[in-house]
């Protein structure tokens, strides 16, 4: 065993020292594969990037209370009395200003992108102050809060990036009202970011919403209390409302995108994959039939067709694993916190996200090139092996 | 002579047939050879005769497609290509006309290619490759790469590959032709001295009449049959 693992480190040292005069075709494997990586990790990053503006929002201790039935705030609809009894119930946390829930409703502007000029869904969200203790990663980083009872807004950071006229101090006419931007919130690059906010109750009357509302959030006296909760609510007979942790609420809210935008990626990456393995196989039966004479005396020597495989095989996964770590690094260098936004349909609202290249990403980049270089490398090392010496001796 | 007395090489009706789609080459057509240890035999013969086939066949690179083929009492004519290639490490030494150095190693990791397959440690095989090049007279040539030698040079380091691990036989496939006169006379002059005076047996390929008359023995091959014996000297 050991003199197997000593021949066959001899003939990969052989195989990689010769690369260089095979520089062209390894170049040219090695930018396919890089341009796959850079494909497959750029399209992941976008899911990861809605995923970390999605799934991570939201708090485990904080419950989001809708209609019965309802699967999303868009379909739901809550009396202001109902509100009160949910606020009221015993498990909601509270504070100085009493319960730490906020009732709210939201309503869908046409805001265009700057990008384009286009309209897209943006939501205008009116919240009670409870919003702010419900949601503390919630922070005014320019300008101030709303007052009460005007219709002035705040905006979050990616939509106030990424669509027109929500800067500071711009002045919007949507619907039958204008609406005055007095600040700008971040809150750690979740969904909320993509929003604008108001007062819920200026909200109400200025789309003709009476006094209802689509949900309240609560945060709870701690993330073990939720079922607890959930059971008072569920119970009681003045009510009809489905609770779900904030958490389980947007994971569930971007799943199906996160689905789809994983699912076309990994096609494309798939596509791309097999045309870059046709050049590695290129590339690899290149190498083979260069060294045809060297493989040859090698196994005149007695060295074993099993070392010129794995040789074959292992220069094929180093060049495509530097392709891979190329692609990886420039996907992170062209990619990475660019911010841009899509449709949740879902929530029939836009979603401004960050491409996020993860660690993780980098490493599956890695790992997919490797197994492109492992497949292109299979067959030419396969022949390298079968080569009768006789013949591949006589090889110029 | 084998311990037992046997020859070292024993050829019995050795048969080689290759197909070229419908067409069937008989290359070797029944032959018989007795190679005593401690001889030096050429082979010679026009093109298409098979005298590279048989050298090939008595180095374990090719199998018949009937006879035997039996070296320093193995049967080597059945034995699986993996087998073969053990057998091939331990008992053959390789010497090419084109020399077959590879090009990225020095003259003493080509040297030491063929010890990778045996047991020995480092030191060991740094000693046996140093005792080997000594013998081809370039031991100031150890670090250099093929591209920094001659010819005659080359065929020197690919002849201390082929001894380095002593093999029980030395099989030369036109050793001298891609060389100069003056090159090539001296590759003989080192095939002589390994034969005359540490008893190596060696089997030779050639077109060259000169370089026949320097061996103990020489062949003839024609159509794939032995046809003549040449002088013995």
């Amino acid at each position: 065993m050991f003199r197997w693992l000593s021949q066959t480190v001899t003939v990969i040292g052989v195989s990689l020292r010769s690369v260089p005069q095979r520089l062209g075709p390894s170049v040219v494997a090695i930018v396919g594969i890089t341009g796959v990586v850079v494909t497959f990790v750029a399209v992941l990053s976008i899911a990861e990037g809605f995923n970390a503006a999605m799934a991570n929002a939201g708090s485990p201790d904080t419950a989001i209370i809708m209609r019965g039935g309802s699967n999303a705030e868009l379909n739901s609809a809550l009396a202001l009395d109902s509100t009160r009894i949910i606020a009221d119930t015993a498990g909601v946390r509270r504070g100085e200003n009493g319960p730490m829930a906020s009732a709210e409703l939201f309503v869908i502007l046409n805001v265009p992108k700057q990008s384009t000029g286009t309209d897209a869904n943006v939501p205008l969200r009116g919240i009670q102050m409870g919003a702010f203790d419900v949601r503390p990663e919630v922070e005014i980083v320019e300008g101030r809060l709303f007052t009460p009872g005007t219709n002035e807004i705040v905006v979050g950071r990616s939509a106030s990036n990424l669509f027109s006229n929500l800067e500071l101090g711009a002045v919007n006419r949507w619907g039958e009202n204008t609406w005055t931007v007095v600040g700008i919130f971040e809150a750690g690059g979740t969904i909320s970011e993509s929003e604008i906010w108001c007062d819920a109750a200026v909200l109400q009357p200025a789309y003709r919403r009476g006094s209802t509302f689509q949900s309240v959030v609560a945060r709870l006296d701690s993330a073990e209390t939720f079922q607890a909760f959930k059971d008072r609510l569920t119970t009681d007979p003045r009510l009809d409302v489905q609770v779900e942790r904030e958490t389980d609420y947007y994971r569930s809210q971007s799943s199906q995108v996160r689905a789809i935008i994983t699912g076309i990626g990994s096609v494309i990456a798939l596509l791309m994959g097999i045309g870059a393995v046709f050049g590695a196989v290129n590339t690899m039966y290149n190498a083979v039939a260069t060294r045809t004479r060297e493989i040859a005396t090698l196994r005149a020597l007695g060295f074993s067709g099993s070392s010129v495989v794995i040789s074959v095989l292992v220069e094929s996964a180093l060049l495509a694993v530097v392709g891979g770590v190329i692609g990886g690094g420039l996907a992170y260098a062209a990619f990475h916190g660019y911010q841009t936004a899509t449709m949740n349909f879902q929530t029939f609202s836009q979603v401004a996200f960050a491409f996020t290249v993860t660690p993780a990403l980098l490493v599956q980049g890695a790992i997919y090139a490797l197994l492109m270089g492992l497949v292109g490398g299979l067959f030419p090392a396969i022949r390298a092996a079968r080569m009768p010496i006789v013949t591949a001796l006589r090889e110029l | 002579m084998t311990e037992n007395g046997a020859a070292l090489v024993q050829v019995r009706n050795l048969h080689k047939v290759f197909k070229r789609g419908a067409e069937r080459i008989d290359v070797l057509q029944g032959v018989d050879l007795d190679l005593q240890s401690g001889e030096f035999l050429s082979l010679m013969g026009p093109s298409g005769s098979g005298k590279t086939t048989l050298l090939n066949l008595l180095g374990g690179l090719d199998t018949p497609s009937d006879g035997t083929v039996t070296v320093g009492g193995d049967r080597i004519d059945k034995l699986s290509a993996a087998r073969l290639s053990r057998w091939r490490a331990r008992h053959i030494g390789f010497v090419f006309q084109l020399y077959n150095l590879l090009p990225v190693l020095t003259a003493e990791r080509n040297v030491e290619l063929p010890l990778l397959l045996t047991p020995l440690s480092r030191s060991q095989r740094k000693k046996h490759v140093a005792t080997a090049l000594a013998m081809v007279g370039l031991s100031g040539r150890s670090k250099h790469y093929p591209r920094q030698l001659s010819g005659g040079q080359e065929q020197r380091v690919g002849i201390a590959r082929a001894i380095v691990t002593d093999p029980t036989l030395l099989l030369c496939d036109e050793p001298t032709g891609d060389l100069d006169r003056k090159s090539g006379d001296e590759i003989l002059d080192l095939l002589q001295a390994l034969n005359a005076e540490h008893g190596k047996t060696i089997i030779m390929v050639t077109h060259d009449a000169r370089a026949a008359a320097r061996s103990t023995r020489t062949l003839h091959l024609d159509k794939g049959t032995l046809a003549t014996e040449g002088h013995d000297r």
